[in-house]
């Protein structure tokens, strides 16, 4: 094959035209970044969309717990004991007593990946089939703008809005249930909105991975949906499951049924939304002094016997500083999967 | 520093896109193989082949948009793979099936296009009108692009392609789901382009005539090879059959001065045949073997009419057409079965003809 090359000379090439010089072509030294320009087009598209005004309905309703369902709570505890620890972050905490989705965190936690994923599905694979990524690839561009714009987009849109709904809620609760937050409340509510922008990011992440790696828009949601079904409802299910296999036979000593219950919670820390749960727990519950349930006696013991103190927030961080590592670490791998897939991808269908 | 002193002193000469022995493989199949292209400034160049020959591949290629196998490819001085920023900034790409963001106006298409591209504000609005108006899409530029038809979502893709101002057109089937009136617009307006910007166009097609038209030198593509470049008469030199065709009108009333013309003109040295007029016509096409005497015999019409007092109405060589052209081109090289089903027999290590 090779011999058939005709003629194998070096073509010359022309020295890329540096800015500092006048070779330089000016209008190269003028191009913006691209993921800013691919981010806010983006954004653009975003708020004009119908996600985007599902997005305002579903936070909005999240908005609309703590208004109907925890105030009337929250005055009884607050009048019942005034030294309630956090009263203001118990606007986030506390629902209805029998019913556990109508808490704001429980809430967030469960839409949060909806919304990344609404996000996201269609990042690459809709430019695909609309055929505009050849258009848009062929500006000059480097080929990851597109993917750290649209994440930068999808994270802007959504953290926005979030942000809106948690002062929301604040000023709900300061103005009609006259509770004011202490310095302490308002940078641990801060924490939280950090945290849940993590969730969010990590299954923006999943969703752009799904939109490169899955070419029909329509499948990448199905298939994130589902993904979202079994790790945020059919969570206890799977652990239910796995934890079977690890289950203690009847005649087990106690170090064996001590291993498996370990073995038991390790699998369930395996799913982002167990991870983001304990998170958000702990740095809304300045009280929280464990995750776990206690898996010994000596841990019993000592939890039965500590006095029930608050924690500042570097503690709680410190109690879920695991997690949140494995959090990021989770969002690094999706995301950079979609990255370098993004890159090696062939432009052709 | 030096290599500019040189663009600058005869910018006209040095190509824009020149490529070395370029090669792309995709696992077993040869896409692109060993091809060595050239376009210079102010001329419209005509990649032509059948779907899948590796035009696309080839633009892709230009545009570091795929990176070569192996071979060099060099586009307005620079080397794709490493500096395709700088390449897409001076090119403009219009895309095979092009598409466009339905829910956006045209304007609003053009303008994030523009802004890739570092065009802002009263720049960016200067330029998109600018091109808007070469397209002819000004009435239509307020309009969601999901309403347009395919005619103007191509022209909006050649203004797209516009609006950076490129050195560069690079047109991938430009003209493909086009009514005929709108590929003769298309066709015009990319002729205006070259002589009004003095900027070099590439483009591929697997329609001949509109290449032939349009394209001052045209590529044949098969199987990833260039099996044959230059002008359509070159071509037609290397390809034809070796005969040229002259037309000749006679204005003739009677049959008998058809009986004495045909004797005339069948007469002459160098032809081969002659054709009476159809009705209602009166164009005899005559054959010249061998082609370069086309010439010559085209004279002694003119002198042989002059003296048997024959009235020409018109004398006219025909350029021959690039579909024969092609099908030789391709019988030729043994090719025309290898660019169907191509893959294996390509793979197998042809060497260069």
């Amino acid at each position: 094959m090779s011999a058939s090359v005709p003629t194998a000379g070096t073509l010359p090439e022309a020295t890329a035209p540096a800015p500092d010089t006048e070779v330089a072509d000016d209008r190269m030294a003028r191009l913006p970044a691209g993921w800013r320009v691919v981010a806010s087009k983006e954004i653009g598209d975003h708020v004009t969309s119908v996600r985007f005004i599902v997005l305002l309905i579903v936070l909005g309703l999240a908005a609309a717990i703590p208004l109907y369902f925890a105030a009337d709570r929250i005055r009884a505890v607050a009048q019942a004991a005034t030294g309630v620890p956090a009263v203001f972050l118990a606007l986030f905490t506390i629902g209805p007593a029998n019913i556990a989705i109508l808490r704001v965190d429980t809430f967030v936690g469960i839409v949060a990946p909806l919304l990344g994923l609404a996000f996201a599905f269609d990042a690459v694979n809709g430019e695909r089939s609309e055929g505009t990524l050849p258009r848009l690839l062929s500006q000059p561009i480097y080929r990851d703008d597109v993917i750290n714009g649209k994440f930068a987009a999808g994270l802007g849109v959504i953290g926005l809005v979030l942000v809106s709904v948690v002062l929301l809620i604040s000023g709900f609760g300061m103005l009609r249930l006259g509770i004011v937050p202490a310095s302490q409340e308002i940078i641990r509510l801060v924490a939280w909105v950090f945290a849940t922008f993590l969730y969010v990011a990590l299954w923006l992440s999943f969703g752009l991975l799904l939109s490169v790696v899955i070419r029909r828009a329509a499948t990448s949601a199905l298939v994130g949906f589902g993904v979202w079904l079994l790790v945020t409802i059919f969570g206890q299910l799977i652990t239910t499951l796995v934890s079977g296999l690890f289950a203690p036979a009847a005649n087990a000593t106690a170090d064996q049924v001590l291993g498996s219950y370990q073995a038991q919670q390790w699998v369930t820390r395996l799913l982002p939304s167990t991870l983001y749960h304990e998170i958000s727990s702990v740095i809304l519950t300045p009280n929280l002094t464990q995750i776990s349930t206690p898996a010994t006696i000596g841990q019993l013991e000592q939890a039965q016997s500590q006095i029930p103190g608050l924690l500042t927030l570097d503690q709680s961080m410190l109690l879920v500083w695991p997690q949140v590592v494995a959090l990021v670490a989770l969002t690094v791998v999706c995301f950079g999967a979609a990255y370098i897939l993004f890159m090696r991808q062939e432009i052709r269908a | 520093m030096e290599r500019k002193k040189i663009v600058e002193r005869d910018p006209r000469r040095e190509p824009v896109i020149r490529t070395r022995a370029l090669t792309k493989r995709y696992d077993t199949l040869t896409a692109v193989d060993a091809l060595d292209l050239e376009v210079r400034p102010g001329e419209i160049f005509g990649l032509l082949g059948q779907n899948g020959a590796g035009k696309t591949t080839t633009i892709l290629m230009l545009l570091g948009l795929t990176e070569p196998t192996s071979g060099q490819a060099r586009v307005v001085g620079l080397d794709p793979a490493r500096h395709p920023r700088e390449v897409k900034r001076r090119v403009g790409y219009l895309p095979d099936a092009v598409g466009f963001y339905g829910g956006m106006t045209g304007r609003q298409n053009l303008r994030y296009t523009a802004r890739l591209n570092g065009l802002k504000g009263k720049d960016a609005e200067t330029a998109i009108d600018e091109v808007l108006h070469q397209v002819g899409l000004t009435d239509r530029a307020e309009d969601r692009v999901e309403t347009y038809s395919r005619g103007m979502k191509q022209r909006l893709g050649i203004a797209d392609a516009l609006v950076k101002s490129p050195d560069i057109l690079i047109l991938d089937e430009p003209t493909t789901a086009i009514d005929p009136i709108g590929v003769v617009e298309i066709l015009d307006l990319l002729r205006t382009l070259v002589n009004e910007r003095g900027l070099a166009i590439l483009l591929s097609s697997h329609l001949l005539t509109q290449v032939q038209s349009v394209c001052d030198r045209i590529g044949i593509f098969a199987a990833g090879r260039m099996v044959g470049e230059g002008t359509v008469t070159r071509l037609a030199s290397l390809f034809g059959d070796g005969s040229a065709i002259i037309d000749v009108g006679l204005d003739l009333k009677d049959p008998v001065g058809k009986q004495r013309a045909e004797g005339v003109l069948a007469g002459l040295a160098s032809v081969e045949t002659v054709t009476r007029p159809e009705a209602r016509s009166d164009l005899w096409r005559l054959t010249v073997k061998p082609a370069s005497e086309e010439a010559n015999v085209r004279q002694a019409i003119l002198a042989a009419a002059l003296e048997h007092q024959l009235h020409l109405t018109s004398l006219r060589p025909i350029v021959p057409s690039l579909d024969d052209i092609y099908r030789t081109a391709l019988e030729r090289r043994g090719m025309a079965d290898t660019a169907v089903g191509r893959g294996a027999a390509s793979a197998s290590g042809r060497s260069a003809a």
